[in-house]
């Protein structure tokens, strides 16, 4: 019976690729991400509670960009929709994109489907660094000032150590990182997780002062977010992102295991933590000006292996951009579903779109186990 | 090209070598045969350089290997894994091209002498018509194939395989040993662990024997295989005989010898 349920998907499957080679779908899927990005740009700085047409978004988007197209904008409503929302969506989107490709590398290193910054407890350990950042008086009040500089390297921090403790507990002696138990390592960040955010939640209550932004850490919001955020965060995320990239074939090669990946002539050790720690700058400097913002690592890099396979050199950019698009579009809504213009933590907004998915994935993983036994 | 000297090998404190010396020249195809846990996969992991010795040591043509660095020993050695599983999301030919990561650089990414190579290597391994397939969607005899292609697209100087043929049908065993006397005769050193005895007196001109840890027979194969020798590191009674068409020697095996082995003590 299961043979037979089998069979038609996989021919279905077979002739699907015949007529759409796999370069052309990615290159297919690659020009319609650009094209709704650049489309979703637009409209998201025309959502708000200041009432503005699409229309108006784009004239003052490309008044901004020194293209004067038709009439001119009022002024205010030009600095409503450039200032204050680009910077938004440009943070969104930056966060999106390095939340999905650290989501992909630690996904692809760990060879765990349930891997992503926020489930192995990585983005929790940057909150806490932010957090103690803040309570020291590292980085200002509403991390705004110039000294907030310390902010992502405290994150990073943060995050690094969160990584260390949760691969520390799920390794099942050996080598560093050869024995690492691949269903362990989820629990072991749920554990870590939990518990710095109670620490966070300690220092919270020493320090009454800084409770509003401490939540916000914990929350993930881009509430109040300019410019200057993304100004502070994206040589982290490039660098990160560079690394990554750089590194895509490895990961391909990583995929295979231990064993064959040195068979092949990688030193998988070496390679898996350039890996690690790239994952975790990019969710290091992500947490540190977004907060933490979950399920984004781990939904994104699914999806697009559903359509592009798992090929690296296709999955990392593919998942970048549909990250963005994701977290721009959670910000727009977590700005305007609620009336009044109170905002959700867009945190809240990913979860709810993320969860449901977390769950069909390991649903889906728990039938093809029970198909295989 | 392949030198183990008084070599020691375990996991965890438990010795699965024990003392191995072995010599393989540039170009000889031999087997590797013995019974199950004798300490064959083993014996081709520490060759390969994956599994560091407890003592002793092996050299690679003429280096010693923990001298070298992974990628310079996957451009000397290639290796056919047992067991291995197929990794969900990448097509058969992607899989193979692996096979070309340690001949690229750093930056730059699979050229077309690497996607020629992977064909060349498909075609050979007779995978050319499953090279737009699935690889997670392989039957398991499907993918050993695909594994032998990968290895030969990663280099042809010396092959490793670890029951590299043991699920595949009669035809594309044959065609797989064809395709390795074929290597051999081009001047690949190949040595392959194997299970099936008959197999391996057909194709190789040298049997390596291991048991418990240990070489206990090598050489050439119309010397080494005869009824005593099997009888002895197989605990089992058989009869040889020679191959009807190439005379090579054949064992085959007797029913019923172990129930009166007991029956008799």
């Amino acid at each position: 019976m299961m043979q037979q349920g089998g069979i038609p998907g996989a021919k279905e499957c077979e002739k699907r690729r015949d007529v759409c080679p796999a370069w052309l779908r990615a290159c297919a899927l690659a020009s319609a991400l650009l094209v709704s990005l650049l489309l979703t740009v637009v409209l998201a700085c025309a959502v708000g509670s200041y009432p503005s047409t699409v229309g108006e978004s784009l004239r003052a988007l490309l008044q901004a960009a020194g293209f004067a197209a038709g009439e001119a904008v009022d002024p205010s409503l030009s600095v409503v929709i450039v200032d204050i929302r680009l910077a938004r969506v440009l943070l969104a989107g930056l966060t999106g994109a390095s939340l999905a490709i650290a989501g992909a590398a630690f996904q692809g290193v760990l060879r765990n489907p349930l891997a992503d910054s926020f489930t192995l407890g990585v983005s929790g350990g940057a909150a806490f660094g932010a957090s103690v950042a803040i309570i020291s008086g590292m980085a200002g009040e509403a991390a705004l000032s110039g000294d907030a500089r310390a902010l992502p390297a405290c994150a990073l921090v943060g995050a690094l150590t969160a990584l260390a403790l949760v691969l520390g507990l799920s390794r099942a002696g050996g080598g560093p990182l050869s024995g690492l138990r691949r269903e362990t390592v989820v629990l072991a960040g749920i554990v870590v997780s939990t518990f710095l955010s109670a620490l966070i939640s300690l220092l919270k209550s020493l320090d009454e002062e800084s409770v509003a932004s401490i939540v916000f850490w914990i929350m993930g919001s881009f509430q109040g977010r300019g410019f200057e955020h993304a100004e502070l965060a994206w040589p982290y995320m490039l660098v990160g992102a560079a690394i990554v990239f750089w590194r895509a074939r490895e990961l391909d090669v990583l995929a295979l295991g231990e064993t064959q990946a040195r068979m092949l002539g990688l030193e998988a050790g070496r390679s898996r933590l350039w890996l690690l720690l790239a994952a975790s700058l990019l969710s290091g400097a992500a947490v540190a000006v977004s907060g933490v913002i979950g399920f984004v690592g781990l939904v994104v890099p699914h999806l697009v292996r559903l359509v592009l396979g798992a090929g690296h050199r296709r999955l990392l950019p593919a998942s970048a951009l549909l990250g963005a698009l994701l977290l721009i579009w959670s910000d727009v809504a977590a700005r305007s579903v609620l009336p009044g213009g109170a905002e959700l933590p867009v945190g809240v907004v990913t979860a709810l779109i993320g969860g449901p998915f977390f769950c069909l994935i390991l649903a889906r993983k728990g039938l093809k186990n029970r198909g295989e036994a | 090209m392949i030198r183990a000297r008084n070599l020691h090998c375990g996991y965890g404190g438990h010795e699965v070598l024990r003392g191995v010396d072995l010599h393989l020249a540039a170009g000889e195809f031999a087997a590797l045969l013995g019974p199950n846990g004798s300490g064959k996969t083993t014996l081709l992991l520490a060759l390969a350089g994956l599994l560091p010795p407890l003592s002793g040591g092996v050299e690679l043509a003429g280096r010693d290997i923990s001298g070298l660095s992974a990628r310079e020993r996957a451009l000397l050695v290639s290796c056919v894994p047992q067991g291995a599983a197929a990794p969900a999301g990448y097509s058969v030919q992607e899989l193979v091209r692996m096979g070309r990561y340690a001949h690229t650089g750093f930056l730059g990414g699979y050229g077309p002498q690497d996607d020629d190579a992977a064909q060349a290597a498909l075609a050979d391994a007779h995978c050319l018509d499953l090279a737009e397939r699935q690889a997670a969607e392989l039957s398991g005899g499907e993918f050993q194939r695909v594994l032998l292609a990968r290895a030969l697209c990663q280099g042809r100087r010396a092959l490793l395989l670890d029951e590299a043929t043991s699920a595949l049908d009669l035809a594309r065993r044959v065609e797989a040993f064809d395709l390795l006397a074929r290597q051999h005769k081009a001047g690949s050193t190949v040595f392959a662990a194997a299970h099936d005895l008959n197999l391996a007196a057909l194709y190789c001109p040298r049997l390596v024997f291991l048991k418990a840890g240990r070489i206990v027979l090598d050489g050439p194969t119309s010397d080494v295989f005869t009824e005593a020798n099997l009888k002895d590191i197989y605990d089992t009674d058989l009869r040889v005989a020679p191959h009807p068409v190439t005379g090579a020697p054949q064992a085959h095996l007797v029913p019923g010898a172990h129930a009166h082995a007991s029956l008799l003590r």
